[in-house]
């Protein structure tokens, strides 16, 4: 599945996009996150607190508990400034 | 007849008066035009900044504002609606973002323009970032927009 990463997360992780294919146990946005976690230090700085972390899948925003099965684009950001 | 609804994203300036012109000409049902305009400040706090850069979620934030949009289409009987967002760098005094509602009384338009910006700030994906003497920081999002937004939700 395709993951894009915007604002700071995107800084953080150093690309803005990038395909992934995580175990079968990795079920939902949370277990995504835990996953992206142990990737290195940048994820882990990206991730380091994952209560303010927004996620969307395939362009409607999602709860940490949603499942991701069948996404076809996951995105990760901080929560949204404009207006 | 199907009530006009535009949604533009785009980094060029817009001009108001061009937008309500255009949603009201030719047509004698409406009777309140309410207009929002979301403007780049020239400073926070004492702080200056040089300017705005707006990065946004190409695909999702067209996405997201239609539902808005539609969201207060149900809610309130709007007779136009134009929601128009800027991306880029914008600098202090240029416009960010303009909602324009229509509506054949004032209370509705003041209403669903006043829902749809606080949906704006807290639902639409973008993201603020300041340029400044002391170099560039994203914007944090304050839990004062949390709090307007969710005075609309139904319980």
């Amino acid at each position: 599945m395709k993951v894009v990463y915007f604002a700071w997360v995107r800084e953080r992780i150093g690309k803005a996009e990038e395909n992934v294919d995580p175990p079968p146990a990795v079920r939902t946005v949370a277990d995504l996150i835990g996953w992206l976690t142990q990737r290195g230090e940048q994820y882990a700085h990206a991730f380091e607190t994952p209560r303010v972390i927004r996620a969307a899948i395939d362009h409607a925003h999602v709860k940490p508990e949603t499942a991701i099965a069948g996404a076809r684009e996951i995105a990760f950001f901080p929560p949204m400034t404009g207006g | 007849m199907s009530v006009p609804v535009t949604i533009r994203l785009q980094d060029a300036d817009f001009d108001t008066a061009q937008e309500i012109a255009a949603l009201t000409k030719g047509r004698t049902d409406i009777g309140a035009v309410v207009t929002f305009s979301g403007i780049c400040r020239g400073g926070e706090g004492g702080d200056a900044i040089a300017a705005l850069t707006l990065e946004h979620y190409p695909g999702m934030a067209e996405a997201e504002i239609g539902r808005h949009a539609e969201e207060a289409l149900s809610r309130w009987p709007l007779t136009g609606l134009t929601i128009i967002h800027r991306y880029g760098r914008i600098a202090p005094g240029e416009n960010i973002v303009l909602v324009v509602t229509a509506s054949s009384h004032r209370q509705a338009a003041f209403q669903a323009a006043e829902f749809l910006m606080d949906y704006l700030k807290t639902h639409a994906p973008f993201w603020k970032r300041e340029e400044s003497a002391a170099g560039t920081n994203w914007v944090d999002a304050t839990s004062h927009d949390d709090a307007a937004a969710a005075r609309w939700t139904k319980s």
